[in-house]
């Protein structure tokens, strides 16, 4: 089984019960935050007077334990980290907002679920900082429209995560950020000691050993590894229909499940040059062509607003291909026939990326679709595999009359639809949003 | 209403210790991600319910403003989401482990110097300031700090730092609140 599950990441009230799930999981998030101690806010600000750390305690230790079983499960191959929501990054909004909470924080004594849990066990200021939380959001609705540029562009950088700023393998910097939790836990047991003269012989002795299994745990992930592309390409399976003839006579539609090979093998992953061509003005799809070959071949000729990115370099667009381009987008690969194109194609899938097809016949078939007839564009019956068939009168790029063809002049064209869109989280669906 | 067996007078419990705390809630993150893919969260649900309120008053308003045209434009729902049931549940589970560790009573937390009303103005306003801050910055210390912190995403390690920095800069100067 994949997780995260497919039915738990489109949720709406078309399944009432994943909303059961949610609430579930809201409900232990209270009840550990309550039994937690958050619902009291002077328990909340010692924090800030150093008296007491509990809320750094819980925090750092609720990141590092999640953090650590969440890459592992990814480096077994459980869970799919391309389907987990990441929050994109905004410097820009996302600093000012952090400063102001900040401000909120140390006048109001909360932070939003910790209000939760203090105003529904009866406390009255949580309460008054729930209300006041209501107000806040509103007021940000109604002002948003005065910053709308700065908010949803400033130090904007999509899916970002810390392993590519350091440039480390997040399995590698799981563990430094768990031993780093781990000294900065004993650092605020030495200021609870000293500021807030806590008895710290009166704490229990299990702590150096949660201690030490958590870094072991987290070395563990180091060893793990990830799983490689092939593992993960294995595991893979597509939900298509199929039309199947019933004993009377009538076809009705068969969900079916396919693994990667199998798309591939019935050519369910090729989409014609036909439909190719038409995705470009359906409303309900963004297509966007990736032709993978070399920039000499790109130069000579390719499809109007192909985005040219070499095969060897595929796996560098991958985080913003998880995250950027709106749910509806159909990424379609390009080669010169389809070899190319189809390693492309099983890199993509593996890492996650979704709703990926082949261009059918490659640039080759594209021409023979649309520009069998333009004299600028010569045969060449000698080409290998691979190798762009046609002699070109010049390196226009995508100037060619059939690299945009007229929508006019194909507008009945037949094909039989490849294209099976499956909605992903988009920018603003995941998270907090 | 004497006695252990009265619904609202349980015997009170202690709190749980920090890194038990932590650990579990640690865990129910990490499940919250393997099932669903997304992390926890309650301020998204806040602006979804204020949403729709404004859905109900004035319709063709929200349809006008591009923030909450995302969220309520049209016939779209802007309850229709995972954080909204994921807040309600919060509210349930913090009234359960209240009524279950006999911590369950109208009281005030506040410092010793402040009054009842002075805590609750300010209560409201770090209310107010806190999610204009959390809606900026697309999530507060659950959807940003937290789940944004456990998923190693950059931009909400550098949320969870101003945080603190500017809570940990401003507590100096209003410390009569709560020493």
């Amino acid at each position: 089984m994949n997780f995260p599950l497919d039915a738990l990441t489109a949720v709406s009230a078309a399944n009432p019960w994943t909303y059961v799930v949610f609430g579930c999981i809201g409900f232990a998030f209270g009840f550990t935050l309550e039994s937690a101690g958050f619902g009291d806010s002077r328990k909340l600000a010692a924090q800030f007077y150093f008296r007491e750390l509990t809320v750094f305690k819980v925090m750092f230790t609720a990141i590092a334990v999640a953090m650590t079983l969440l890459f592992g499960a990814v480096g077994l191959g459980l869970v799919d980290f391309g389907h987990v929501w990441v929050n994109p990054t905004y410097l820009g909004s996302g600093v000012l907002g952090g400063l102001i909470m900040g401000v909120g924080f140390i006048v109001g004594g909360f932070c939003p679920t910790t209000s939760l849990a203090s105003a529904s066990t009866g406390k009255i200021d949580g309460m008054m900082f729930m209300a006041g939380g209501f107000v806040g959001a509103f007021v940000f609705g109604e002002t948003e429209s005065l910053f709308d540029h700065w908010y949803n562009n400033a130090g904007y950088h999509g899916r970002l995560t810390l392993d590519q700023v350091f440039g480390l393998p997040a399995r590698g910097l799981v563990p430094i950020i768990v031993v780093a939790a781990v000294l900065l836990f004993w650092g605020a047991e030495q200021i609870e000691r000293l500021v807030g003269r806590r008895d710290m012989s009166r704490e229990p002795r299990w702590r150096g050993a949660g201690a030490v299994a958590l870094v072991a745990a987290a070395l563990g992930v180091l060893v793990i590894g990830n799983p490689s592309l092939e593992d993960r390409y294995a595991k893979l399976s597509f939900k298509r229909t199929e039309a199947v003839k019933q004993p009377d006579g009538k076809t009705a539609p068969v969900p079916r499940v396919y693994r990667a090979d199998e798309m591939l093998a019935k050519r369910l992953a090729f989409v014609s040059p036909a439909e190719a061509f038409k995705a470009r003005y359906q409303q309900a799809i963004k297509p966007v062509y990736l032709d993978v070959r070399t920039e000499a071949d790109f130069n000579l000729y390719h499809l109007a607003d192909a985005v040219h990115v070499p095969l060897a370099r595929l796996d560098k667009i991958v985080p913003d291909l998880l995250s950027e381009p709106p749910a509806n987008t159909v990424f379609i690969t390009i080669g010169n026939d389809e070899e190319l194109a189809t390693r492309a194609w099983k890199l993509l899938v593996a890492s996650g990326v979704q709703n990926v097809y082949i261009l059918a016949g490659g640039v080759n078939g594209w021409i023979a679709a649309f520009g069998a007839d333009d004299p600028a564009l010569r045969p060449l019956p000698d080409a290998g595999p691979e190798q762009l068939r046609y002699a070109f009168s010049a390196a226009l790029g995508d100037r060619y009359k059939s690299c945009a063809p007229d929508p006019r002049h194909h507008e009945k064209l037949a094909f039989e639809p490849r294209i099976v869109l499956q909605l992903r989280r988009d920018k603003s669906g995941g998270g907090c949003g | 209403m004497a006695g252990q067996g009265s619904f609202f007078r349980r015997p009170e419990k202690a709190y749980w210790h920090p890194y038990l705390a932590g650990a579990i809630l640690g865990v129910v993150l990490f499940l919250a991600f393997a099932l669903t893919g997304n992390g926890l969260g309650s301020s998204g649900a806040t602006s979804r319910i204020d949403a729709a309120l404004v859905d109900i008053v004035a319709p063709a308003h929200v349809d006008r403003t591009p923030y909450l045209l995302k969220m309520a434009g049209g016939d779209r729902n802007p309850l229709d989401d995972w954080i909204v049931p994921v807040f309600i549940g919060a509210l349930l589970g913090g009234f359960f482990s209240g009524w279950f560790n006999g911590r369950l009573r109208f009281q005030t937390t506040k410092g010793p110097q402040v009054s009842d009303r002075t805590r609750w103005t300010l209560a409201f306003l770090g209310g107010v300031i806190f999610l204009y801050g959390a809606r900026m910055a697309r999530g507060c210390t659950s959807g940003q700090a937290l789940s944004g912190g456990a998923t190693l995403a950059a931009g909400s390690w550098v949320i969870m730092l101003s945080i603190f920095a500017s809570a940990y800069l401003l507590a100096y100067f209003v410390r009569k609140l709560w020493l």
